[in-house]
């Protein structure tokens, strides 16, 4: 039996896990709105008071860089960058795997088996390799295209997954009857179909938000991500990396933040999943 | 004699977030002799199935049995063994066949694996007998060429074939007691009448009791000695088949046979039962049917215990005491 | 029930309708097509029902959705109000399913279960602009109401609805365009008993007020009786008998009509009935028997080698008309009907 949109959030909250991601993650996200309007602005405040590399204290709970910022600070600020990559690359992935899984599943036939040929054939290259060729093909890459990029190779995992449902719901009577009351494609496809893949959609966004930021934080770690000044949590692990024995905060906090936030999208994604399980069966 | 099987006030629980509780089944009571076939009659909704569950003790979670029932299976206590004794009855002495044969089946096991496994699960047999008694069960219930079928799978039989396995495998424990739950539902009806004839046909030479679940009272005229009817998690009526057929007493088991539709008679006269059969949070307070019933009763606030209205035949209605 | 007159020719005229469909994808092998319908025709008059009576996978489902071209049927002719329905382009179809609807068997399945209730039956009212906002609005609350449901369920879910609710939501969403022929796929099978009755009653209700006409598909014989002014009884894609309501209960010619009608549950225990129990299953219908589809579940006392080579036509015998050579020599006193089931 299924119920509209609201209650699957509502299922979602019912389950501990689901409880506790959430409130995590609304944590991280006011953490990455607010704590940069408080505290100093790292791109112009350099501590020379307290000087580069100090351990954590109260001045500094994070302690302080190779360059004298605040490392709290910079995580904040790096929250946004990191969290505004991932959100707006898996919206983009999202929007282009739906689509694509609609039209495939809806049409059939040849169309769908060109098209699901083309994206068999593009999963069988792993995506590292694929982002690394493409960013390091593009000498200095700005956020706007960095984002474009890992948008633009995170959908076929998606467009596998709205096929599979559309397929699905295709057969259902209820597209029968909207066909038979004289529903045209487009009618049938976004106000029949879409809607009723929401729940699977809403999981594979929230699990891909938690790999971008991975992603993210793997090719800013190789110095192929966000470039510096512009903090990034797996640039500021890479600036760390060189002082690790000195000073492991450096790389040490951006890396709790990191890890922090993939598993409490982890957590939520997870009692989504179920929720939207539960209420398709 | 004493009956086969003995079930006094089974009630089943399920949490609820509103009323913290409830009773889908809300205290059956019934009896069946050896040999005897009983029909647990009623709609979606009623607990008649559930009812069969629990008498296995298999009611889903968070579900469970409420304190107080009792399932007697010859003078044994169902709901007091302990799991090693439960699993010599389940099987061995009550045996279920359930509505869907497509998916009571297990797709990667062939039909003879199935049934042998039960057998094994029962018997000190060696493989060979079981293998035996397999081929012997496919020719009983009716499967043509039965030893080629022993090694196919599931998916290569038809519906009524595979509920025929259902019923092989059923056998294979040669239990007292068998339950059907819906046996036929998912079948078309000239199938439904083979797979019908062979469980009665079934009941009388093995000496078998059976409990027939169904919401047709079609199928279970003519089938059935007695007859419960099921509404709202309790039994509202309850009779010998001729009793029931004769003169259905209770407001609810009027409506049901006013429904059914008629191969005679007159046309454009069935009167339905008006209304739904309300969730288990909002059954009413008193007689379960006043929200629906036709008669407004003085007492329908209070509910009504089982009353007598002839011999073998009581009901859940006050209007017994009225008639009397 | 005796069938309204026909002013002028029936509303619905099919002929020869066949569907086969393919199995196999653009890159495998492919096997013998399943021969759902295979050449059946039948007509509807204006008020009729006509029911499409058979078990599962004899076709009578795919004819219904072929006559409305829901699926493309692979030869033969519907003509519906003197137009060739199958002739029609992309939008002239469109335009005829304001006139031809359908309703489903499963009222879980057959509802969107996003859309609510006032969305799901202001749809096709939406599709061919019968009405603007406010119109939609009073329409869909005055359709509500005429399957028996309160106005202010618009705005809810489907799931808050049991099943014959959601059937009466399912028959108002067809209404919604004021068709003159409707589909009845199954409508009551998956309801219980007392629900069915008063879907059953609605349907009737329906049809006298709005001068409806059915195509009534169903498998139970006693339901069928209720509603339809005409049976034709579908046994592996083609009609094998078809006659008057109570002519074709009383006098069945055909041996599987007699079969399916005493496989009928009937609540009467005093009512003797002489129970013909079919041998084996249905032979699957990408293969079929031939000469007549149903020699190889026969009981018939002359079933012979003709009945294997040559394929039965639709005759006149006594009331109805049969698709049996022996038609004449099977009044239901005279079959002699196995009492076991194969053994």
């Amino acid at each position: 039996m299924t119920a509209p949109a609201p209650s699957l959030l509502r299922r979602t909250m019912r389950v501990a896990n689901g409880r506790a991601g959430a409130v995590a993650l609304v944590v991280i996200a006011l953490f990455a709105l607010a704590a940069p309007l408080a505290l100093p602005d790292p791109a112009t405040q350099f501590d020379i008071v307290d000087g580069a590399l100090r351990p954590p204290s109260a001045i500094h709970p994070f302690g302080t860089d190779h360059l004298s910022r605040d490392v709290l600070s910079r995580v904040a600020n790096g929250a946004r960058i990191s969290l505004a990559v991932a959100v707006i690359a898996v919206a983009l992935s999202i929007t282009l795997g739906a689509v694509v899984g609609l039209v495939a599943g809806f049409f059939g036939g040849v169309t769908d088996t060109i098209v699901m040929r083309v994206v068999d054939g593009a999963m069988a290259i792993p995506r590292l390799f694929l982002l690394l060729l493409l960013v390091a093909a593009w000498d200095r890459l700005p956020l706007a295209a960095l984002i474009l990029v890992i948008g633009a190779t995170g959908w076929l995992g998606t467009s596998r997954l709205v096929r599979a449902e559309v397929l699905r719901l295709r057969e259902a009577e209820f597209v029968r009857s909207a066909q038979a009351l004289g529903a045209g494609a487009r009618r049938v496809m976004f106000r029949h179909l879409l809607p009723n893949t929401i729940g699977p959609l809403a999981v594979a966004a929230m699990l891909g938000v938690g790999d971008v930021i991975l992603l993210e934080a793997g090719l800013s770690f190789l110095g192929l991500g966000v470039r510096p000044p512009t903090p990034s949590w797996g640039g500021m692990i890479l600036e760390g990396k060189d002082v690790l024995q000195a000073a492991p905060w450096v790389s040490l906090f951006p890396g709790l933040a990191i890890v922090a936030t993939v598993l409490a999208i982890n957590l939520f994604g997870e009692a989504l999943h179920r929720a939207a399980e539960s209420r398709s069966s | 004699m004493s009956p086969l099987l003995e079930v006094r006030d089974l009630r089943v629980t399920f949490p609820d977030r509103a009323t913290g509780g409830v009773h889908p089944v809300d205290g059956v009571s019934f009896e069946l002799a050896r040999g005897e076939t009983l029909a647990l009659v009623g709609e979606s909704g009623c607990g008649k199935s559930l009812s069969a569950l629990a008498l296995l003790r298999l009611v889903p979670p968070p579900g469970r049995i409420a304190s107080g029932s009792a399932v007697v299976l010859d003078g044994t206590d169902v709901l007091a063994l302990d799991d090693k004794s439960l699993r010599k009855v389940r099987g061995r002495r009550i045996a279920m066949i359930f509505q869907d044969p497509m998916t009571s089946l297990n797709p990667v096991f062939t039909v003879g694996d199935q049934i042998t496994e039960v057998v094994h699960a029962h018997f000190k047999v060696p493989k060979q007998e079981a293998r035996d008694r397999a081929l012997k069960l496919l020719n009983e219930v009716g499967i043509p060429d039965a030893a080629s079928r022993l090694d196919a799978y599931p998916h290569q039989l038809s519906g009524g074939m595979r509920q025929r396995v259902m019923i092989a495998i059923a056998l294979a424990g040669e239990p007292e007691l068998l339950i059907a739950d819906e046996p036929t539902t998912a079948l078309d009806v000239t199938v439904q009448a083979q797979i019908l004839e062979l469980l009665d046909q079934l009941r009388a030479t093995h000496g078998m009791s059976m409990l027939l679940i169904t919401h047709d009272l079609g199928i279970v005229a003519g089938r059935a000695d007695r007859v419960a009817v099921m509404y709202a998690g309790q039994i509202v009526e309850q009779a010998s088949t001729a009793a029931l057929f004769a003169k259905p007493s209770h407001p609810y088991t009027q409506g049901l046979f006013a429904s059914v539709p008629r191969l005679t008679g007159p046309v454009g006269h069935l009167m339905p039962i008006p209304g739904t059969v309300p969730p288990p949070s909002a059954w009413p307070s008193g007689c379960r049917f006043r929200t629906r019933c036709p008669i407004v009763h003085a007492r329908s606030a209070e509910m009504p215990p089982m009353l007598q209205v002839g011999p073998e035949h009581s009901m859940r209605c006050w209007l017994a005491e009225d008639q009397q | 029930m005796t069938a309204p007159a026909a002013n002028g020719g029936p509303l619905l005229d099919v002929r020869d309708l066949v569907k086969h469909y393919r199995s196999g994808g653009l890159f495998q092998r492919s096997t013998p097509p399943v021969r759902a319908v295979d050449g059946i025709s039948l007509d509807v008059a204006q008020g009729e029902t006509l029911a499409l009576v058979g078990e599962s996978g004899c076709g009578k489902s795919s004819a219904g959705r072929s006559i409305l071209r829901l699926q493309e049927p692979t030869s033969g002719s519907v003509m519906f109000e003197g137009r060739d329905v199958l002739a029609l382009g992309r939008e002239e179809l469109r335009a005829l399913r304001r006139k031809m609807q359908i309703i489903f068997q499963d009222p879980y399945s057959s509802l969107n279960p996003r859309l609510t209730v006032g969305d799901a039956v202001a749809e096709g009212i939406q599709i061919h602009k019968l009405a603007d906002r406010a119109g939609t609005a009073r329409r869909v609350a005055a359709l509500l109401e005429e399957v028996g449901l309160d106005a202010s369920y618009a705005g809810r879910y489907p799931h808050e609805f049991s099943g014959g609710q959601r059937q009466r939501i399912g028959i108002a969403r067809a209404l919604a365009v004021e068709p003159s022929f409707i589909v009845c796929d199954e409508p009551v099978s998956a309801l219980d008993v007392s629900v069915q009755a008063q879907v059953l009653n609605l349907l009737r209700e329906l049809q006298q007020r709005r001068g409806l006409s059915y195509l009534f598909i169903a498998h139970d014989l006693a339901v069928v009786r209720q509603l339809a002014h005409r049976i034709a009884v579908m046994y592996l894609g083609r009609i094998v008998e078809t006659g008057a309501t109570e002519e074709l209960l009383a006098n069945p010619r055909h041996p599987y009509t007699q079969a399916l009608l005493s496989a009928v549950p009937e609540p009467d225990p005093t009512r003797q009935r002489e129970r013909i129990v079919l041998s084996g299953d249905l032979p699957s219908p990408s293969a079929p028997p031939p000469g007549c589809h149903f020699h190889t579940r026969c009981f018939h006392q002359l079933r012979d080698g003709r009945c294997s080579t040559e394929t039965p036509l639709l005759r006149p015998v006594g009331a109805t008309r049969a698709a049996c050579h022996y038609a004449e020599h099977s009044s239901v006193a005279q079959v002699t009907a196995p009492a076991i089931p194969n053994q």
